[in-house]
C-alpha cells in the first residue's frame, strides 16, 4: 500500500492505495465518485476523462490510463465537481455551462460518453474559448460516442463557448421536416 | 483488466532513480507518462516487480536553448513540446509530430522521453529524432553518455538503454536555414501512423543543397531513406525532380503487413509521403 494525498472535486483525501490501482477505480470504488465511467480496456474511448493538475496547469487525462499513485499531490476534477470548479459557489445547485449546453442541445442519447465528453470539452474551451467546428472535432478526438453522430455535441460546445464568452448562442438550425413544399 | 501487483517508488533526483533502478534488478521498470506502459500492464503483457516513477524529478521537465542545440527534458509532455515557442522556432517538425500523437488526453500525460524509450515502430518521435540527428543523453551508474539517434533504436520496442539506464534529455541540433515537415498518414481519429515521413531540407541557389529523410513504421526501427537523400543533394527544387528522387524511398526498408496496410502499400506510401514531406520542407 502507498499513501496518497489528493484533492478531488475540492475535497482533500489521504488514502492508502495499492500501486496498481487505476485512478478511475480509486475515484469510483474508494471515493464513490461513480460519475466517471469506464468504457473500454484500450485507452481509446475517453469516457473516463477527468482533469488533473500537472507540470503545466490543469489538463484532461484518461483516468483509466493513470495510476492513483500518479495523482499523489495533485488536484483532480471529475464530472461530479465540475459545476463547482474554480470556486463556482455562485453556481451552487446549478450546472456548469457545458453541462447546461449538452442538456439544451441534446448532445447525448445513452449518455455513457457524456461525462468524459463534457470534461474534454471543458479542457478544450480553456485552451481555446472560441473554437471552429474543426477544432472542436479534433479536440474531441480522444472521446468516442456511439450514439449521437457528434453533430449535437459540436453544437453544444459552440453554445457553451458562446455562453462562457457572454455572447448570444447561435440559434440551432431549424429542423428540416421533409414534405411537400407549399 | 487490473495490472498485477508491483512495488512503487517515486525518486526525486536522477541519481536516486538510477540507484533505485539498479537495486531493484532486471524486473523493475521506469514509469514516465504511463500512456504506453499502463495499457501494457492492464493487458498483463508485462508484470514488472517495481515501477520507478520519474514524475517526481522536476529536472527532467522543460525545454531550453543551449548554444546550437535545443534540449528537451525526457519528462516534458507531448502537449508542452507541441506548444513550445522554442521548439516551433528551432525544430518545428518536432512540434508537428508531438501534436499528431494520439489525442489531447494522451498528449497531456505522455512524454517525449517515454516515446523515444518505448521505441514503438509506429511512434512518431523516433523518426523525427533520427532525421534531425538528435542526441540522447542517458544516465547510468557510470554517469552520463550521449547516444546518437542513429545508434539508439536497435529493434522494435528496443533501444540501447541498459537495464539500469534512464533517458534524461534529448539534444536536438538547431538547423538554421533548413525547412522541415513531418507527414503522417492514418485513416481514423487518434490512430497511429500507417507510415510517417520526417524530412528536413536545406536549399541553396534555387536548388536543394542537402536533405534528410527518415521513415516511421517502415521496419522494426525508424530508418533513414539514404537513397532519397543522395538523389536530393544538388537536385532542382521542382516537383518532378522531387518525385524522381523519392522513388527509392522504400529501398532497404522492411515494412510489415498488418490489419491497417500491406507491406506493399506501405512501400507505396513511403514514396508518396516522402515527396509530400520533402516538398513541404523545401517550401514547394
Ligand atoms: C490512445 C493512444 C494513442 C496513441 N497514439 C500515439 C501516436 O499516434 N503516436 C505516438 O507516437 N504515440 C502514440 N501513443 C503513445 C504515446 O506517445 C506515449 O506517450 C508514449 O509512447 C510513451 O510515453 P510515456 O511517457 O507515456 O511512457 P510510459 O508509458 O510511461 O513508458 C513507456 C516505456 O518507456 C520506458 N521509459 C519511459 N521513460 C523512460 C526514460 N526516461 N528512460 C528510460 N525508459 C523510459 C518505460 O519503462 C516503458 O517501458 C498513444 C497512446 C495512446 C494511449
Ligand atoms: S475507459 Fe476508455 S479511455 Fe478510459
Ligand atoms: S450518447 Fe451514447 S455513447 Fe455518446
Amino acid at each position: 500500500m502507498t499513501r496518497i494525498s489528493v484533492t478531488v472535486d475540492g475535497v482533500q483525501y489521504q488514502d492508502d492505495v495499492e500501486p496498481r490501482t487505476l485512478l478511475v477505480h480509486y475515484l469510483r470504488e474508494q471515493l464513490g465518485k461513480v460519475g466517471t465511467v469506464v468504457g473500454c480496456d484500450t485507452s481509446n474511448c475517453g469516457a473516463c476523462t477527468v482533469m488533473m493538475t500537472g507540470t503545466s496547469g490543469r489538463h484532461s487525462v484518461k483516468s483509466c490510463t493513470v495510476l492513483a499513485v500518479q495523482a499523489d499531490g495533485r488536484e483532480v476534477v471529475t464530472i461530479e465537481g465540475l459545476a463547482d470548479m474554480n470556486g463556482g459557489a455562485d453556481r451552487a445547485g446549478r450546472l456548469h455551462p457545458m453541462q447546461q449546453a449538452f442538456h439544451e442541445q441534446h448532445a447525448l442519447q445513452c449518455g455513457f460518453c457524456t461525462p468524459g465528453m463534457i470534461m474534454e470539452a471543458v479542457d478544450l474551451l480553456e485552451a481555446n474559448p472560441d473554437p471552429t467546428d474543426e477544432q472542436i472535432r479534433e479536440g474531441l478526438e480522444g472521446n468516442l460516442c456511439r450514439c449521437t453522430g457528434y453533430q449535437n455535441i459540436v453544437r453544444a460546445v459552440h453554445a457553451a463557448a458562446a455562453a462562457t464568452r457572454g455572447a448570444e448562442p447561435e440559434p440551432a438550425p431549424e429542423d428540416v421536416v421533409p414534405g411537400p413544399q407549399p | 483488466m487490473i495490472p498485477t501487483s508491483f512495488d512503487y517508488t517515486r525518486p526525486s533526483t536522477v541519481d536516486e532513480a538510477v540507484s533505485t533502478l539498479r537495486a531493484a534488478g532486471e524486473d523493475a521498470k521506469i514509469l514516465a507518462g504511463g500512456q504506453s506502459l499502463i495499457p501494457v500492464l492492464r493487458l498483463r503483457l508485462a508484470a514488472p516487480s517495481t515501477l520507478i516513477d520519474l514524475g517526481g524529478i522536476s529536472d527532467l521537465v522543460g525545454i531550453r536553448s543551449d548554444g546550437d542545440s535545443l534540449v528537451i527534458g525526457a519528462m516534458t509532455s507531448h502537449a508542452e513540446v507541441a506548444a513550445s515557442d522554442l521548439v516551433r522556432q528551432h525544430a518545428p517538425m518536432v512540434a508537428e509530430a508531438a501534436q499528431s500523437i494520439g489525442d489531447p488526453q494522451v498528449r497531456h500525460m505522455g512524454t517525449f522521453g517515454g516515446s523515444l524509450s518505448h521505441a514503438d515502430p509506429a511512434g512518431d518521435l523516433p523518426s523525427v529524432a533520427l532525421a534531425l540527428d538528435a542526441a540522447m543523453v542517458v544516465a547510468g551508474p557510470e554517469g552520463r553518455r550521449e547516444v546518437a539517434a542513429g545508434d539508439f533504436f536497435t529493434d522494435h520496442f528496443t533501444t540501447v538503454l541498459g537495464a539500469d539506464e534512464i533517458l534524461v534529455e534529448v539534444r536536438v541540433p538547431k538547423l538554421a536555414g533548413w525547412g522541415m515537415r513531418y507527414v503522417k498518414f492514418n485513416r481514423v481519429a487518434q490512430a497511429w501512423a500507417i507510415v510517417g515521413v520526417a524530412a528536413a531540407v536545406r536549399r541553396d541557389n534555387g536548388g536543394i543543397a542537402e536533405a534528410r529523410v527518415a521513415l516511421t513504421n517502415m521496419g522494426p526501427t525508424p530508418i533513414r531513406a539514404r537513397g532519397v537523400e543522395q538523389a536530393l543533394a544538388g537536385a532542382d527544387a521542382d516537383l518532378d525532380a522531387l518525385r524522381a528522387a523519392c522513388e527509392t524511398a522504400a529501398e532497404g526498408a522492411s515494412p510489415s503487413s498488418d490489419v491497417t496496410a500491406s507491406a506493399e502499400y506501405r512501400g507505396h506510401l513511403a514514396k508518396v509521403l516522402s515527396r509530400r514531406a520533402v516538398a513541404a520542407a523545401a517550401g514547394l
